[in-house]
């Protein structure tokens, strides 16, 4: 009998004591902070890419509370919350975290599609600005339906037009498109089809033909669709992979001896993650990107002096600065500070509600003098949000890998938005329909 | 001492047959509803009512569950995944068939939720909750079709197949997402009777509602002719049916429950929590997920199936709330997030070595240990 009670006494204090420390952090933000949740992933599969992309925006944000003392004199505070890339525990994070900080959480980026479809509606009725830079949901760039989602840069469509408009210059003019052949490798899931019904439009206008392969998830064999490119014999390779996809694909290309410069591969398939592990069978290899590799930029530089010799970088492997992931990172961090900043002008400088932030990211005008003046001229494209525009650019560029790293072949090109807009209006148009949402009138926007 | 049966005489077959035919059982399985259908959403609502110190207890209450995050992100995932843990259980734990696709009838019940309401003008939101569990329950039977002919470890893998070939067939065929772009789909307003279920306080209501109703019947098939029918099965097959019970019956009716299950549980999934559903959400590795809770719960348990959800939705979250707080700045957040998997893991192996019937056999050994207490011999 004493054994018992003494057991079950040892386990209360300890389940007390863990109690007493889940329901105290919560008191530890400052009043004059504004409070941005972070919904990272550092464990699983896609850990690559979350420790790189939330590692670059952590320490960008501590460059300004470092260097500039916050923005504007409000301190920038986060919190990390773990989704395991889990759309599930994502929603679980999101609602852990909308109400922390003085004001709540005044951002939200969880850099999984799955996550950001989930949270979608419920960003609306809590008022907090969902930002998705270079992925999520391609007909939330209608901010008259979508005013709280901001697929920011590039979303899936108008990348792929770049590509396509990068191919026609190889070619020497988007005449000369017509006749060719191009393949599209894609990876068989939602995220893979999204580029799909762009990809038959532009070869329609165009007149080039093109053919869709499947490659089944987690694409780590692809003899068979790469015989199948081979026998289509195309002049180019669109490749929309995934993870282990990318490096699979490139080795079973450089076997069926597809010239790796005829492959142009998403921002999700440009990585040094995605060509380091094909080794040699990478070179030459060519993948679209909204912010070029390289600590050769001034904002990375600002970033290595202030924070990371200082030892307060968050990156565990320091040799991942400046790699695509990272300086990816970077972009989320500067777009971020930006549109706070933008927020303040008219609210005032104070911690704001994701409300006042919202205004922020749609006002939010990043020229390329602005851009010069952060330190990020040519790290980033320049980028005009505006109610109807939730995606501010559209731009993006190439860079090829040689083997050791990844080298810019192109400059900032434009999508072709006179064809994706429509498509994005009919969309979101059946989106609202289907959730009864009446579209915003923005010649009434202030 | 206060548990204890002695003087509680069963004088009729009604009584011999109760589920909790212990008085204490029953009043405390009273007061876990009360808790959970007044307490939890209401508490605030009753403590403003009551003067000072009578509302005192319930305003403390209603402040833990006053907020979205414990009313909705907590305890609605935990349900959703009891009742799928009760959908595995029923083909795993009873009727002995071993399963990896739970989570493929989770998504065939709630893509077919998603279009029975869109398809079919003024559907009833509980109706096409229904309806779901009816076409996850017929896919659920072609699927079991090969039960009939394998067993054991090649079942598995033929349910592996339906697995894969659910997620692979929603992403493929535009049909079922109603044309979305991304094969994702977006959950309908649940209103049911004229009121909109938008709050979490009426989201988590009608969650629990629905999960109490379905584990009472799990809970009384599995005391039944058909539960018996399948624990016969699953002992012995050949004995089963030299017994007369039909085999192709028993396992298909076991088949087809278990998806029922999963089905609603998965349009659950996607209209009381999500919102926003995309099949490769249920992919293999949520399969094995429900598999976990099952066998860490308690194979052939409606109580482990419930305990099984709870270990393993709300450790992981308890280790994300606590580790950092308890480390600090001290380690980076990379490790932190690598430890909780980490402790997580080992807390399995530890619950499986000191107790490999999982946490309901606990349960029960902690249930008979009280019956002596304080007196043990």
């Amino acid at each position: 009998m004493n054994r018992f009670t003494l057991k079950s006494g040892k386990a209360g204090l300890l389940g007390a004591a863990l109690a007493s420390v889940l329901f105290t952090t919560g008191a530890l933000a400052q009043a004059n902070e504004q409070f941005i949740p972070l919904l990272s992933f550092r464990v699983g599969p896609y850990a690559a890419g979350g420790t790189g992309v939330f590692g670059g925006m952590i320490d960008y944000m501590n460059l300004i509370n470092a260097r500039d003392g916050g923005v504007n004199g409000v301190k920038l505070a986060w919190e990390e919350c773990e989704t395991e890339y889990n759309n599930a525990r994502g929603v679980e994070c999101y609602e852990r975290l909308k109400k922390k900080g003085a004001t709540g959480g005044t951002v939200i980026q969880p850099l999984s599609t799955g996550i950001t479809y989930s949270l979608i509606d419920k960003v609306a009725a809590d008022k907090i600005p969902l930002v998705t830079i270079g992925y999520g949901r391609a007909d939330a760039s209608d901010g008259r339906v979508f005013p709280y989602v901001f697929p920011l840069i590039t979303n899936y469509w108008s990348q792929n037009t770049v590509k396509i408009k990068f191919i026609g210059q190889k070619e020497g003019g988007m005449d000369k498109l017509k006749g060719k052949k191009i393949v599209n490798v894609y990876h068989d899931s939602a995220y893979g089809k999204e580029t799909i019904p762009v990809l038959d439009a532009q070869a329609k206008q165009y007149g080039f033909t093109v053919t869709h392969i499947p490659v089944a998830h987690p694409g780590n064999e692809q003899q068979s669709q790469w015989l199948q490119v081979r026998q289509a014999q195309p002049d180019w390779v669109i490749l929309r992979g995934w993870g282990v996809m990318n490096p699979t694909a490139l080795k079973a290309a450089a076997k069926v001896g597809f010239p790796r410069e005829k492959i142009i591969g998403v921002w999700w398939s440009g990585s040094e993650e995605d060509v380091i592990p094909a080794g040699a069978a990478a070179k030459g290899y060519t993948a679209a990107t909204f912010v070029p590799s390289g600590t050769n930029f001034k904002v990375i530089q600002e970033v290595q002096k202030h924070v990371i010799a200082k030892g307060k970088g968050n990156m565990e492997d320091k040799s991942r600065i400046g790699s695509s992931y990272y300086n990816r990172g970077i972009v989320h961090g500067i777009i971020t500070v930006e549109a706070i900043r933008k927020a303040q002008e008219k609210y005032g400088k104070k911690p704001l509600t994701g409300e006042q932030v919202r205004w922020g990211f749609e006002n939010l005008d990043l020229d390329d003098k602005k851009l010069a003046a952060l330190g990020a001229a040519e790290f980033m494209p320049s980028m005009k949000v505006s109610c109807n525009d939730h995606e501010g650019s559209g731009k993006a560029r190439f860079q090829q890998w040689d083997g050791k790293e990844w080298k810019s072949v192109s400059g900032w090109i434009d999508a072709d938005r006179a064809l994706v807009r429509p498509m994005i209006e009919e969309s979101a148009a059946k989106y609202a329909k289907e959730k009864n949402i009446t579209p915003r009138d923005c010649a009434k926007e202030g | 001492m206060i548990y204890r049966e002695a003087g509680q005489f069963k004088t009729s077959y009604a009584e011999d047959q109760r589920i909790f035919p212990i008085r204490q059982d029953r009043i405390g399985m009273a007061l876990l509803l009360f808790f959970a259908f007044v307490l939890v959403p209401f508490s605030a609502d009753i403590g403003a009512l009551l003067p000072g110190a009578l509302g005192a207890p319930f305003n403390a209450i209603g402040a833990v569950f006053s907020s979205q995050y414990t009313l909705q992100a907590i305890p609605i995932p935990t349900l959703i995944f009891s009742l799928a843990a009760i959908g595995l259980n029923i083909l795993t734990g009873y009727a002995g068939q071993l399963s990896l696709g739970s989570a493929a009838f989770m998504a065939v019940g709630a893509f077919a939720a998603y279009n029975f309401m869109l398809r079919v003008p003024g559907m009833p939101i509980l109706a096409a909750f229904v309806l779901a569990g009816l076409t996850a329950a017929a896919v659920g039977i072609i699927f079991g079709l090969p039960s009939l002919r394998i067993k054991g470890f090649y079942l598995t893998v033929a349910t592996l197949a339906a697995q894969f070939f659910i997620v692979w067939a929603l992403t493929k065929f535009d049909w079922f997402s109603n044309y979305s772009s991304s094969g994702v789909i977006s959950a309908q307003k649940v209103v049911i009777l004229g009121y909109v279920f938008d709050s979490p306080a009426a989201n988590y209501l009608l969650t629990l509602a629905v999960v109490c109703v379905l584990a009472l019947a799990a809970k009384n098939m599995v005391r039944s002719s058909i539960g018996r029918s399948w624990m016969a099965v699953r002992d012995m097959d050949v004995a089963a049916e030299v017994i007369g019970i039909r085999l192709m019956h028993t396992k298909l009716l076991a088949f087809a429950v278990s998806s029922f299950y999963c089905g609603v549980a998965g349009a659950l999934y996607a209209y009381t929590y999500l919102g926003t559903v995309e099949p490769e959400g249920f992919s293999l590795d949520l399969s094995f997920r429900i598999l976990f809770m099952i066998i860490i719960g308690g194979v052939g348990s409606i109580l482990g199936s419930f305990l099984g959800a709870a270990f393993i939705v709300l450790l992981p979250i308890f280790l994300d709330n606590t580790l950092p707080a308890l480390f600090g700045d001290s380690i980076s957040a990379t490790w932190t997030s690598n430890l909780q998997l980490i402790v997580f893991g080992g807390l399995i192996i530890f619950f499986l070595i000191v107790e490999p019937h999982g946490l309901a056999r606990l349960w029960q050994i902690l249930k008979e240990k009280l019956r002596l207490w304080p007196f043990p011999h």
